[in-house]
């Protein structure tokens, strides 16, 4: 397969940027996307990340045409494009469930961009060869889209978007149907095409981990608003809240009152527990909310400074290491990770490094942290397979 | 088109925060262009359905021999031959409704799973349906006669001594509202009876419910909503009696129902005004019916599968 | 309403046998099933022999068979012409029925609009009323616009249950298409015509069919509306059997069961095509969903 040289004409991007302009969608009284501004720049891969109900899918409807928007505008370099209908857009789109013509054949599916627009017979076929190829679906090319697996559904679905040279390809959580092996080798695949293509993408997921690893820059949205924009390295590792850092797999959030602040450290705690850490807001007051991973943990040694004793509760095992759960003498839940098997009711102590301890104000958000915390676990072991410390 | 009136809107070219403000709100009432599509059907009908039944109401507010706006209705019931016309219907329309849908229930209970023929069988039973009143009531002629088959069987079996008159009377008309509507209340009912998930009585019969206990405490209030349904349809088709209460019943007399009264005033004494007062009063009573069983059937339904799709 | 949701589906629907019930129960079951089937069979061979007899005074069967009612029937109530009115009507009625039909039960599938609930009990209302309660009155309106008597007068009423009936049996037909599929083919660069053309119509098609099929029967059976309608020259089949029929005495008889036959053989053709396109409990039970909103 050499997309190289067979769409080479391509590679560069199809304009210079894409502008989102308070980009507001209502349901009702319901505010689904509220005053989204965004630039996307051509090539580039963006991420929109958050939760089921964040409005990320909302965000990519409106961009795709499919639903009017409330307010707001958006504009392709100079030209307004809000009022145009999908179909005169130009951009390509990837359903989650593939959403592909279930009464056609591979061929025709990925033909019929083509054919509405009256090209010619000639040339839809060379191009639609091209793209099959590209997929590595050629010899199902004669085949109903009932008699595929869920992955090849999903690469007839890329090839019927990408054929058209659409100047922007929007992904509506393409991957979240396929299991968890074949997830993997997709998300390669679909990196890997945007770049050789020199695609411009939008990809919308509640999967933090595929969001960090396939784009150039996330954008997490929470209940309809932006919450953080960012690098996938800064938003990992500079979450800029305590419900980004519980989706970017910050488990523990600590809801404990700040002792003292100085120098750029902070330090809570409460009886004998004390921990320091980096405040990434302005921390004052009896409630703040420390954020750690568990990967960030490890035993502590002599000299090691900033540590914290538990009572070992639960112990995972999970292959390269050991993911366990302890309680401190506050009662506080520490979820941590170990190269070695700790047994339960064993008592250790654990460190962590000051900088690896994110500090916020903590004002009621833990709880919503929390949710985010379950949607984090949800990677699992990945956690430590992403960009750390990149 | 509603696309370019946006982009042609001038003295609007950078980030007006509202946009197409009435057009956008009324999109996401699900407003918009794809309702255009509904447009057609709905003035067909209103045309031809909603117009003819108000032009038929206020018709029957207009009496040709004059007395005031209810003269019609007050005349209607106040001739007894007229009126008797309302119970005469009834007689016929209720015992068909419930024997209809009396007799499905068990019958639908025995066949509601898989069986051989099933398809058959419901094909055999959809073709009297099929075939319509009229040619029901001319087989009943030929068959229910004196010299018919039916009498015949009686007659060499011993069981009378003269043949019994099933024609151009009650029975005629009874026997062929049973005879077209007894499949659609079975097939019906088969179907609603269908839906009921078997590991449910299965579930009770573990429970130790035996089988009469399962049929009243499960199936029957599972079943009761659409059987609150198939009645309605089985009463309004059965009301609405008028080929075969022409063709096998006496017409001038005992199977004198609602329908043939409301031909006779149009179609032979022309006074449209009077028909269309008995049309109206068929219409009222059937959806006094339909509302009432529908009434009932809101507080039968108790289950959780209840509403499970809103309109 | 669980059921009503599965219609197009329902054939996939599958249930095990219910519990083990007494012997007794079965045979009275099948007994009365049995009864009603035997009375319909000799009801319909009654006609069916009786329209092949010479005469038939008194025993089991008419003293000898002939044909010859068959060219009478032809000719006398002029079924050549019947026929061909029957057709074109019923032709008339599918074709306007699903044309304007289709595309209402789109818009009702795709959209929750105010006053949708009111739009749904319109379209219920002719289905669920029967054909003589409104029937009299828009007679009474055909007649006042010069309609009645015309083909296209009994087209119009034909139309009048044929039409929101396809409705009611197209929706959850359109509901079942993902809504994506033509997210898709518009993202494709399909224009609102294309869709409808090139997704929509070929995935509705199955639907279509068998709406238009039980349009098919429904109207060839359909009696009451073309009888307060129609004139000589307009009536179907149903109506010109009815009309001999009724009047017994000036007619032979085996003449009108003659005809009976022909439409029996009608409707048996159309039930057989009808079959093997639709659900059987479909030509019967369409109006649950309707009635389950």
């Amino acid at each position: 397969m050499t997309p190289e040289t067979v769409m080479a004409g391509e590679r560069r991007a199809a304009f210079d940027h894409l502008r989102l302009e308070g980009v507001t969608r209502r349901f009702g009284s319901a505010v689904a996307l509220s005053e989204l501004d965004l630039r996307i720049e051509g090539g580039e891969f963006l991420a929109l990340l958050g939760p089921s109900g964040c409005g990320k899918s909302t965000a990519l409807n409106c961009l795709a045409g499919l639903l009017p928007l409330s307010a707001g505008s958006i504009w392709l370099d100079g030209e307004r494009i809000d009022g145009l209908p999908p179909e005169r857009r130009g951009f390509g789109m990837v359903f989650q469930n593939y959403a592909l013509f279930p009464h056609l054949s591979v061929r025709r599916n990925v033909a019929f961009g083509l054919s509405v627009r009256r090209v010619g017979k000639a040339e839809i076929r060379r191009r639609v060869d091209e793209a099959l190829a590209l997929v590595e679906l050629t010899e199902h090319a004669g085949k109903l889209p009932g008699q595929l697996s869920g992955g090849q559904q999903q690469r007839v679905a890329i090839a019927r978007a990408v054929v058209l040279r659409p100047r922007l390809v929007l992904m509506d959580e393409p991957l979240s149907n396929l299991d968890a092996k074949l997830r993997v080798q997709m998300r390669t695949e679909i990196r890997r095409m945007h770049q050789d293509l020199g695609l411009t993408t939008v990809y919308v997921t509640h999967d933090q981990e595929e969001a960090l690893a396939l784009a150039d820059r996330l954008v997490v949205l929470r209940a309809g608003k932006v919450e953080q924009i960012g690098t996938p390295e800064e938003v990992y590792t500079y979450p800029s809240s305590t419900y980004i850092a519980g989706f970017m797999g910050y488990r523990n959030l600590l809801g404990l009152p700040a002792v003292t602040t100085e120098n750029g450290r902070v330090v809570v705690g409460e009886g004998a527990f004390r921990l320091t850490g980096v405040p990434q807001e302005r921390v004052s007051g009896p409630r703040a909310v420390a954020a750690v991973r568990p990967e960030d943990f490890r035993r502590a040694g002599p000299g090691d400074r900033n540590t914290l004793d538990v009572r070992v509760e639960v112990s995972e095992f999970h292959g390269r290491e050991v993911a366990a759960e302890g309680v401190t003498e506050g009662g506080h839940v520490i979820h941590f990770r170990l190269p070695e098997r700790v047994a339960p009711g064993e008592r250790i102590e654990l460190a962590v490094p000051v900088e690896r301890v994110l500090v916020f104000a903590g004002t009621g958000a833990g709880t919503r942290a929390g949710t985010g915390a379950r949607t984090g676990e949800a990677a699992g072991p990945a956690d430590a397979a992403g960009p750390e410390e990149a | 088109m509603a696309v370019d009136t946006e982009r042609t809107t001038p003295g609007t070219p950078r980030a007006p925060r509202r946009t197409g403000g009435l057009r956008h709100r009324l999109a996401e009432r699900g407003v918009d262009r794809v309702l255009l599509l509904l447009v057609p059907a709905l003035l067909v009908v209103i045309l031809l359905f909603l117009y003819p039944m108000m032009y038929g109401v206020g018709l029957s507010l207009q009496p040709q021999k004059g007395g005031g706006m209810l003269a019609n209705y007050r005349a209607f019931f106040d001739d007894p031959y007229q009126r008797d016309t309302i119970w005469k219907t009834l007689r016929l329309a209720l015992p068909a409704a419930l024997i209809n849908v009396g007799v499905s229930v068990p019958i639908a209970y025995r066949l509601r799973g898989r069986f051989r023929g099933r398809r058959a069988l419901t094909a055999i039973l959809v073709l009297p349906v099929t075939l319509g009143t009229v040619l029901v009531a001319d087989g009943l002629l030929r068959y229910l006669g004196p010299k018919g088959w039916f009498n015949r069987i009686l007659l060499d079996l011993g069981l009378v001594d003269q043949p019994v008159r099933l024609i151009y009377n009650y029975w005629g008309v009874l026997f062929s509202l049973i005879i077209t509507g007894f499949p659609f209340a079975f097939l019906l009912v088969l179907a609603y009876m269908s839906g009921i998930d078997p590991t449910l009585e299965r579930a009770a019969a573990t429970l130790g419910a035996g089988p009469w206990q399962r049929m009243r405490r499960i199936l029957l209030p599972l079943l009761a909503p659409g059987l609150a349904t198939t009645f309605v349809l089985a009463f309004v088709l059965a009301f609405s009696v008028f080929p075969s209460a022409n063709l096998v019943g006496e017409p001038a007399d005992e199977t004198r129902v609602m329908a043939i009264a409301a031909y006779q005033s149009a179609f032979e004494k022309y006074d449209y005004s009077m028909a269309s007062t008995i049309a109206v009063l068929m219409g009222a009573f059937e959806l006094l019916v339909i509302s009432v069983t529908l009434l009932v059937r809101g507080r039968l339904y108790t289950g959780p599968s209840a509403g499970g799709k809103g309109a | 309403m669980s059921i009503a949701r599965s219609h197009p589906a329902s054939r996939a629907a599958s249930h095990r046998r219910g519990l083990p019930a007494g012997r007794l129960g079965s045979w009275i079951t099948w007994g009365c099933v049995a009864f009603f089937l035997f009375n319909l069979a000799a009801l319909i061979l009654s006609v069916v022999v009786n329209s092949f007899g010479t005469s038939w005074f008194a025993g089991w069967l008419p003293q000898g068979f002939t044909t010859a009612w068959y060219s009478d029937a032809w000719s006398e109530f002029a079924l050549g012409e019947v026929l061909q009115t029957t057709l074109a009507v019923t032709l008339a009625v599918v074709a306007l029925s699903l044309l304007l039909g289709v595309p209402a039960a789109y818009a009702l599938a795709r959209r929750d609009f105010p006053g949708k609930r009111v739009v749904l009990l319109l379209l219920l209302l002719p289905v669920l009323l029967p054909p003589i309660t409104y029937g009299i009155p828009l007679a009474t309106v055909l007649y006042k616009f010069h309609l009645a008597g015309t083909m296209t007068g009994v087209v119009a009423a034909n139309l009048v249950p044929a039409l929101p009936f396809v409705v009611l049996v197209m929706t959850p037909f359109v509901e079942q298409i993902d809504t994506n599929v033509e997210s898709a083919a518009r993202m494709c660069g399909a224009r609102t015509r294309q869709v409808f053309t090139r997704v929509l119509v070929p995935l509705l098609l199955p639907g279509i069919l068998a709406a238009g099929i039980l349009v098919l029967v429904r109207t060839v059976a359909m009696f009451e509306l073309t009888f307060l309608v129609a004139d000589a020259d307009s009536q179907t089949l149903i109506v010109a059997l009815y009309s001999a029929a009724f009047t017994p005495g000036i007619r032979a008889a085996q003449a009108i069961d003659a005809m009976a036959v022909i439409y029996m053989a009608l409707s048996a053709v159309l039930l057989i095509i009808a079959l093997v396109f639709v659900n059987p409990t479909q030509i019967v039970t369409q109006v649950r969903e309707a009635t389950a909103e």
